[in-house]
């Protein structure tokens, strides 16, 4: 049983390789429970050896549709292909997927050897093999010489590492994370989010991701698949995510954001209160169009700029708070009072520039940080 | 580069996890079916039956309440359990206060000795009370030319076997106590009375609530004390052994049954709305209340909590000193004659041991039975109907008095189409019965326990391929080991004292202690039931200390995961 421990180790091609057909298929995918609809006809393909996020708020179904590709809840709807197999209606067993949950689900009666171990013992293993994997596994997620402690007696963190181990034992096609590190502390979460990652690379296996937590998705995933209210809003990587949101619920939900209402104007302006924006793509909304303007605080220039610069304005400081590395500032437009945006000013900044409160600068607004979307789209509820 | 190992395709297994689920669910609806729905089912159709089974519709019903004799039985047993309910309630509200709510020395002692009735027949309360009232007792002139043969006899001796019962639940309901609104309420400076009345006695309200209608229904049901001490007066658990014992009545023991099923579905159900509302009640967060020393308080309550024992410890404690001695009350000399149960009962020692016998069996078989069944219900998700079934049974009874349990037991397995009447007279019948009429509690315990378990074990397992019966016997069962064997001590002490269901269901070769007992002591042989009784409660305490012993031993040898 040698070869088991080679392969484990080497890694595998990771996704880039244009894949002939998705590793795992989404068609179509419906879950009602009742009259509360909890996907809505959810298409999704994930190539081999990608790691990807759902993300979301509470609620938006990003657990059930993680449950339904386990086969713990069964769709009313669609169809689930994993490897090209249909498993649809396949029991959780004939799925070959590992799963690592929030709460890690250990044993506690078992130690971390017979927990990691206890997926082995069904494939009829010699005992040796299944003491060299375990121990290869522990290795792997940094605990070689905990296997005979009580789940108990781990920390957190180390309880998660295990569970890990748990799922990668049987080497599962589809490793399925729900919320892996939330019940972490801030520190510890973090540094698991890179271990995580580099193990999932070097194994190479299609991984899920739950998280409600942006950053986390952000630093982790190959693609963030952003859910809300049972349907997909938008399906990208990080960056795209980030700096090109397709609606309104993804600006808002991934990092921080504010709206304002506009009027579509000529040639790829908007006008705000008295201010007039340029927009660098209008989306096709045609002049006179109620919409939504939405800038992200870090975007706002204050440094280089003049009167000259395209989206360059007065604003007076109404208030600021301070978050770190950052402070964060609500200016209100001298040529547009009432019209009050938030921005970040890196600490750096303001002790340069001596930023405080009740003062009029002259800050600006790139035309390719500014988004427009659908005046009656649904922003995050507030 | 496969990390894949060739594993056996899941396919081709020929049956899946949840066809064997499934299977299970169905067979224990129709277990739960056999034993606790049909039995009821007989019953409530006996009762619109006449004698050659043909249907009458309410003529029973009929005639049960305009036969003075009959319906006077009602009468008495309303007031009897009205007035018993009354005087236990407040005595245990005081009682549970003393032990949860001060400082008072020797709190533990004082719980055990008040829980001493439950590890008895209820019959033995009242043979204590013949021999300290009755007519050769030494404290008769108390009752000031009343005779303790009637009323004021079962009142006692229902006071007495069901204050432990009312006490249990009025502990739980004042222990759970936040410790907060205590203190919001001292900083608001207010009065002793005003916290009892808007803190105390609120938070506790369910609690009083629910020993009210358990206290009311032990008591109606109750078949031992009124056997022996009621005299001519006639209550409707005896007047249903009468009627179907004695005259072979079964519509009418039907319909005595039936009315007894009232108080208990009432008891039931309030039971269920106040466990839901104090769920509620306590948040997480909530603060464990600890009560301030209190010299004069504490003495005022050490001297209630001795005073009521003592009476109950005393009571019992006639009664095992009475087994001992030659002849009450002029021949007061030790003897052990009286354990020789074959100078009065022709099967000597034998239902000693049948008792013991069927106390085992149910303890084994039915600690599986309802263990193996909440898991089911509880962590697998197949069958959905049948699981609905199941619950709903399960829960039944609960609100199904022994008596009642017993009766349609005699309905149903006695009757000549059913191929199971075989079983009618023997140790299995018993054994099944008895079953029946404890599952609900365990049932709950058990999925209380089941519920605090990760519910994401089985999906684990599903996803490592390890079935959910083999997780079910590696995981849930060892975590579960304390709970397992506390439904099985449970189940054990109760079938050893149990007598109001299984004295109509017993024959030549399954009588049981707790049915001796009713013979000798209606033979006349006081002493000798006296002795029978002390020889249960002894074995049932004995039971209980194994238990604690038991436990401590578990938690030191296989629970050692639970330490830090």
């Amino acid at each position: 049983m040698n070869h088991i421990s080679v392969p484990l180790l080497e890694g595998a091609p990771v996704s880039g390789a244009a894949a002939p057909s998705a590793y795992l298929k989404i068609e179509n995918l419906t879950k009602r429970f009742g009259a509360f609809t909890a996907l809505n006809r959810i298409n999704l393909e994930i190539p081999k050896g990608e790691f990807v996020c759902f993300l979301g708020p509470s609620g938006c179904g990003k657990t059930t549709l993680l449950r339904a590709i386990a086969g713990l809840d069964l769709q009313n709807e669609g169809s689930i292909h994993i490897n090209g197999r249909d498993v649809s209606h396949a029991e959780p067993a004939q799925r070959d997927f590992g799963i690592v949950f929030q709460s890690y689900a250990l044993f506690p009666n078992l130690t971390v050897d017979r927990n990691v171990a206890y997926g082995l013992v069904n494939l009829k293993w010699s005992r040796a093999d299944i003491r060299s994997r375990v121990q290869e596994l522990l290795s792997l997620v940094g605990l070689p010489d905990q296997g005979d402690k009580y789940p108990g007696q781990l920390s957190g963190g180390q309880q998660q590492r295990v569970a890990l181990a748990r799922a990668l034992a049987t080497s599962p096609g589809l490793l399925l994370l729900d919320e892996p590190l939330s019940a972490l502390d801030a520190k510890v979460r973090i540094r698991l989010r890179a271990e995580i990652r580099s193990l999932q690379k070097r194994l190479g296996v299609t991984t899920i991701m739950v998280t409600h937590d942006q950053e986390e998705a952000l630093a982790m995933a190959d693609r963030i698949v952003v859910m809300n209210n049972g349907s997909i809003e938008q399906i990208g990587g990080p960056e795209v995510i980030y700096c090109k949101p397709e609606t309104a619920f993804v600006s808002d939900f991934v990092g921080h954001m504010t709206f304002l209402d506009a009027t579509v104007l000529e040639h790829g302006r908007v006008g705000v209160g008295s201010l007039v924006l340029a927009v660098a793509n209008s989306r096709g909304f045609a002049p006179g169009t109620t919409v939504k303007l939405a800038m992200r605080p870090e975007e706002v220039r204050t440094r280089s700029i003049d009167s000259s610069t395209t989206n360059a304005f007065e604003a007076r400081v109404e208030s600021l708070s301070f978050l770190g590395a950052f402070c964060r500032a609500t200016l209100n437009p001298v040529d547009s009072p009432g019209t009050m945006i938030a921005v970040d000013f890196s600490t750096n900044a303001m002790r340069d520039l001596g930023i405080c409160v009740g003062q009029t600068r002259l800050v600006a607004f790139p035309p390719e940080a500014l988004r427009i979307f659908p005046h009656d789209s649904r922003e995050m509820h507030a | 580069m496969t990390i894949g190992l060739s594993l056996p395709a899941a396919s081709e297994r020929a049956i899946s996890e949840k066809q064997v689920a499934a299977v299970l669910i169905g067979a224990l609806c129709l277990i739960l079916i056999l034993i606790i729905a049909l039995p009821l089912w007989a019953l409530l159709s006996k009762s619109f039956e006449d004698a050659d089974g043909a249907y009458v519709g309410f003529a029973n019903y009929l005639t049960y309440f305009t036969t003075p004799t009959l319906f006077v039985s009602l009468l008495n047993s309303l007031m009897v359990a009205f007035l018993s309910t009354a005087i236990v309630v407040p005595l245990a509200f005081a009682y549970a206060y003393a032990l949860t709510r001060t400082r008072m020395r020797g709190r533990g002692l004082f719980y055990a000795a008040a829980l001493l009735p439950i590890f008895a027949p209820s019959l033995l309360a009242a043979i204590s009370l013949v021999y300290i009232f009755g007519n050769q007792g030494f404290l008769s002139y108390l009752l000031m030319g009343n005779s303790v043969y009637g009323p004021i006899g079962i009142i006692m001796g229902e006071v007495l076997s069901t204050f432990p019962h009312a006490l249990l639940i009025l502990v739980t309901a004042l222990s759970l106590a936040d410790g907060r609104l205590y203190e919001a309420a001292a900083a608001l400076g207010t009065t002793k009375q005003r916290v009892f009345w808007t803190i105390t006695l609120p938070g506790a309200r369910f609690g009083v609530i629910n020993a009210t209608f358990v206290v009311f229904t032990l008591v109606i049901t109750d078949f031992g004390v009124p056997k022996v001490i009621g005299g001519q007066f006639n209550v409707l658990a005896t007047d249903a052994y009468r009627q179907v014992v004695g005259q072979q009545n079964f519509s009418m023991g039907a319909v005595v049954g039936m009315i007894l099923l009232v108080p208990a579905a009432v008891a039931f159900v309030v039971d269920r709305i106040a466990r839901r509302r104090q769920v509620a009640l306590l948040s997480a967060r909530a603060v464990p209340y600890e009560p301030a020393l209190n010299r004069a308080l504490d003495t005022f309550y050490m001297i209630f909590c001795i005073l009521i024992g003592g009476a109950i410890v005393a009571t019992y404690g006639v009664a095992v000193w009475a087994s001992f001695i030659q002849y009450w009350p002029y021949n007061l000399s030790f003897t052990l004659n009286n354990y020789v149960f074959s100078n009065v009962e022709p099967s000597g020692w034998d239902p000693y041991f049948n008792s013991l016998k069927m106390a085992a069996a149910v303890s084994v078989v039915g600690t599986a039975l309802v263990f193996s069944g909440a898991y089911l219900l509880e962590k697998t998700h197949a069958f959905p109907l049948g699981r609905a079934v199941a619950q709903f049974l399960a829960m039944l009874p609960m609100a199904v008095p022994g008596l009642v349990l017993g009766l349609g037991y005699v309905f149903f397995y006695n009757a000549s189409w059913n191929p199971l009447s075989f079983l009618y007279g023997t140790l299995t019948i018993l054994v099944i019965n008895t079953l029946a009429h404890f599952y609900t509690v365990s049932h709950i315990t058990a999925t209380t326990a089941l519920k605090q378990i990760d519910g994401e074990f089985e999906a684990v397992s599903a996803s490592l391929r390890v079935p959910f019966w083999r997780t079910f016997s590696r995981v849930t069962v060892p975590i579960c080991a304390p709970t397992i064997l506390d439904i099985a001590v449970y189940m054990f002490v109760n079938a050893l004292t149990t007598v109001s269901a299984v004295i109509f269901l017993y024959g030549s070769n399954s009588k049981l202690a707790s049915i001796a007992i009713v013979h000798m002591d209606e033979a006349g042989a006081g002493a000798a039931a006296a002795a029978m009784a002390t020889a249960i409660m002894a074995t049932a305490i004995m039971v209980r200390m194994l238990h604690i012993l038991a436990t401590r031993f578990i938690f030191d040898r296989f629970q050692s995961w639970r330490r830090r």
